[in-house]
């Protein structure tokens, strides 16, 4: 019964946890999987976001989703230009793939020092009515917990992937970003810049660093290193899900996140940061392409 | 004749200085931050075997150099096994570390490598951090050997009598002598079959392979190496710090400095990276005591961009034909 | 006749739901100077990748010399004698030309010998192309069709028993596909076995002893460069009618 209690918890706990994952991910989706840009800063980059809805909840109270809704266009705006330099120095000049690696890595290394010089390294936490308090419900002798924080990190997430998915799968632009990945011809013939259209998917991708660096500050304390613990996760689920496919994007989180939520429970939470990357190298090895991925992985 | 030795006489004269500098009993702020800059020789030599010529970006650098600290402690907690055994014990499993996520990531594009190996350094600190045999997440106190013998010889007395003073000047002369090491190892590749191979594999994979390169045994040799150097550079650590704890072993700084050297330095001749690394080691071991660390990181970071976006042949590329 | 030098049976390859080859039977006798036509995307080049090994067929055989290439590494059949050039000149951009030449000659076929040796063989490889003036240039400097002799020499410098040329004149000017299609012919009458794959009609016509044609990944004729000429399905396939 107690292990029962334990299961459900820990699967309830996961199901969150992987729409929060979602969040997380879904820019990456689109950057790495439908554009080849390996951002590998993007966690570190949603720590930044998550730093701002700090200040803007510490100092003018708004409420961290609001603050994130806020973040959502800057950071849009920050994608544009980051494309532009990569695009300038990297992708026009067919450099070496791995080169734009460097350089997002540097800008990883650039983002976490700089909040290190800001805010220092101590944890910082947001105040809303929603954080700090546990849905409880006590079925059958056993006991439920739902943390209001998780749940409210899992709706807006929910909101944000899907909605993303939706319009990606069903308007023009979301069709002319697949077709930027399978065949810049093709697209030119539609009448499109690939160039533009590139650009505009990057910066939706970061776009949703805003949402996902206010969920992130909802549902765990943060410092400024705090993102390079999310790397593991969010490529395992990129990865996981197959490159180029949203939805698979999001089942791939659902799976991390239960999984992560199992080992916690049942192993203790200091386990938690190997699952993801024994999901990544299992999926490595033994399906490259992800659950649902179409895209050449050699 | 002398012209055509001149690297290996180079490598002894190297050698000798680094005797005499821990003969001449300096400061000790000077043993420290010429070791540092010594392992940073080492460090990011290593990286460049497998990122400058093959080009395949490592990014787990501090996870090769934490699995040889961790090794290296494990030994000493488990039969007090002396330094020369530490750094054999340690390059061999950080090798085979290196073959095992080359041989599943490797045959994919480049980019799973350097996710996986950035994956790395995470999974083997939370490894660490659950194995309370060697410290835990708490950290661990080593007790170095009050006088060390190597085939007999004693190394270290400070009453005299051994070849070196103290401790940390034989450490300073080992470092020296593996970081030296490295660098013949790179250039000995770089001049090689091996070298010319993964030169072919970096400008073009597919043509490489469909003209007789076998890809995927030569990209695993090279992370073999690379990564072995990267656990012998870890090995003198717990010796050397004799204090460690997982976020020092797994520091990203490692992983940041060892891109960053050969890139600043030049990726594509055994020089850049100990350009590179000397160079910047040295503005960093400054700017430590005179400024901060966080400015010294995000000099480091700042210039990994410019570099890598405006400059891609480094300092080296400046001053020397891209081609030799 | 002389004996198959290369057998292709029934090679099948599928890229998610598209196929791009689909049951393509077919053989080149050794010493032969074989054609391989079709429109853009009829499967042509996947044909090569698969002969050459950068692409798995998903279904069939490829008998090279009397030994199944099934699973063999793209590197293991250059050994076997298989070599490729690529439509779009792939040259290691970081090295000199004849660097370029002396990956094949080093890793393939003068491995162990001298370095000595192996830069006169490749110095004689250039010659033959008439680039040996250009031997320690870069290969950014180079002109199209300089690009395009390096990328032979250097699939050359392999010595293979079958050579593949994948669009090898594409972009070049009338006097210098003639330049190249009499290089290939050489090659071909010291021994070598060469299949041209060629949207230049007048060159692949005049070059090729047999023509297969492939259209929407099958192979739709087959004989000699009069009878494909004259053949209503390669018309219709070419004017999409």
């Amino acid at each position: 019964m107690e292990f029962l209690e334990l299961l459900i918890n820990a699967l309830i706990a996961g199901i969150l946890l992987g729409g929060f994952f979602a969040a997380l991910s879904i820019g990456l989706s689109i950057c790495f999987g439908l554009l080849d840009a390996v951002n590998i800063a993007h966690p570190t980059l949603i720590v930044g976001a998550a730093f701002c809805t700090f200040l803007l909840n510490d100092l003018l109270g708004i409420d961290p989703i609001v603050a994130g809704l806020i973040l959502t266009p800057v950071f849009f705006l920050l994608g544009m230009g980051i494309y532009s330099l990569y695009y300038q120095f990297f992708e026009r000049q067919s450099a070496e793939a791995l080169r734009g690696l460097a350089f997002f890595f540097g800008l990883l290394f650039i983002a976490e020092v700089v909040m290190i010089m800001i805010f220092g390294v101590d944890h910082r936490l947001v105040n809303a009515p929603y954080i700090g308090e546990s849905f409880t419900a006590i079925v059958t002798g056993m006991t439920f917990s739902i943390p209001y924080r998780l749940l409210a990190a899992f709706v807006i997430a929910g909101l944000m992937t899907l909605g993303i998915s939706y319009y990606l799968n069903s308007s023009y632009f979301g069709r002319a970003t697949s077709a930027v990945h399978q065949d810049m011809m093709a697209l030119s013939l539609m009448g499109a810049d690939p160039v533009m259209i590139k650009r505009i998917a990057f910066a939706l991708g970061l776009a949703t660093c805003g949402l996902a660096g206010a969920l992130m500050i909802i549902v765990i304390p943060i410092e400024p290193a705090v993102g390079r613990f999310f790397i593991g996760n969010v490529f395992a689920i990129v990865v996981l899900g197959g490159l180029g496919s949203i939805p698979g994007t999001l089942v791939g989180a659902l799976i991390l996140g239960i999984a992560e939520s199992l080992v916690s429970t049942f192993f203790g939470p200091s386990w938690a940061p190997a699952v993801s990357f024994g999901i990544l190298l299992g999926v490595l090895a033994f399906k490259p392409t992800g659950l649902f991925g179409t895209g050449d992985t050699r | 004749m002398l012209m055509r030795y001149r690297f290996e006489i180079g490598c002894v004269v190297a050698l000798l200085a680094c005797f005499l500098i821990t003969q001449v009993e300096l400061n000790r702020f000077y043993y420290f931050a010429g070791f540092a800059i010594l392992q940073y020789v080492l460090i990011s030599t290593a990286w460049n075997i497998l990122g400058g010529y093959g080009g395949y970006i490592n990014f787990g650098t501090a996870g090769f150099l934490g699995l040889g600290t961790y090794v290296a402690i494990a030994m000493i907690q488990f039969y007090g096994a002396g330094i020369i055994e530490q750094i054999i014990v340690a390059g061999a499993l950080a090798g085979l570390l290196g073959l095992g996520i080359g041989y599943i990531t490797l045959r994919l594009k480049g980019v799973y490598f350097a996710i996986a190996t950035l994956a790395i350094a995470i999974v083997l600190e939370t490894f660490v951090n659950n194995w309370d045999y060697v410290g835990g997440a708490a950290g661990v106190s080593i007790l170095p050997p009050r006088t060390p013998e190597l085939l007999g010889i004693t190394i270290v007395d400070r009453k005299g009598g051994g070849i070196f003073y103290n401790n940390k000047e034989f450490l300073f002369f080992l470092m020296g002598a593996l970081a030296i090491m490295s660098v013949w190892i790179a250039r000995t590749v770089e001049f090689g079959k091996l070298g010319r191979g993964l030169n072919a594999i970096k400008d073009n994979e597919e043509a490489a392979e469909c003209m007789g390169v076998p890809t995927l045994k030569l990209k695993l040799i090279a992370t073999v190496i690379s990564g072995s150097l990267m656990g012998v550079a870890g090995a003198v650590f717990p010796s050397y710090l004799t204090f460690v704890d997982p976020p020092t072993a797994f520091n990203l700084e490692f992983a940041v400095n060892s891109l960053a050297m050969p890139m600043i330095g030049g990726t594509f001749t055994w020089i850049g990276p100990v350009v590179g690394s000397i160079l910047l080691g040295t503005v960093q071991q400054v700017a430590i005591v005179t400024i901060s660390s966080e400015i010294n990181l995000l000099i480091i970071g700042l210039l990994l961009v410019i570099f890598v976006t405006i400059a891609p042949h480094g300092i080296v590329g400046w001053f020397m034909k891209k081609n030799k | 006749m002389a004996e198959a030098l290369l057998k292709v049976d029934s090679v099948t390859k599928n890229f998610g739901g598209f196929t791009a080859l689909s049951e393509v039977t077919t053989e080149v006798k050794s010493g032969e100077r074989f054609g391989l036509i079709g429109p853009n995307g009829s499967g042509k080049t996947t044909l090569i990748n698969c002969i050459s090994g950068t692409l798995t067929n998903d279904g069939g055989s490829i008998i090279f010399d009397g030994q199944d290439l099934q699973g063999m590494k793209a590197h293991l059949r250059t050994a076997a004698g298989i070599t490729r050039t690529f439509q779009i000149p792939r040259p290691f951009h970081s090295m000199t030309i004849i660097d370029n030449l002396k990956i094949p000659l080093e890793f393939v076929s003068a491995s162990g010998r001298p370095q000595a040796e192996i830069r006169d063989e490749a110095m004689s490889i250039l010659e033959t192309m008439g680039m040996a003036e250009k031997a320690d240039e870069e290969t950014s400097g180079l002109t199209q069709i300089e690009l395009r002799k390096l990328e032979l020499a250097r699939a050359i410098a392999a010595k293979p028993k079958l050579l593949i040329s994948d669009e090898a004149m594409a972009g070049l000017t009338g006097n210098e596909v003639d330049e190249v299609t009499q290089i290939l012919i050489n090659f071909n009458e010291q021994g070598m076995t060469i299949i041209m794959i060629e949207h230049i009609m007048r060159a692949v016509m005049q070059f090729s002893q047999r023509v297969i044609c492939l259209d929407a990944g099958q192979l739709i004729a087959e004989g000699t460069p009069d009878i494909i000429q004259k053949d209503k399905g390669v018309e219709r396939a070419y004017l999409g009618v």
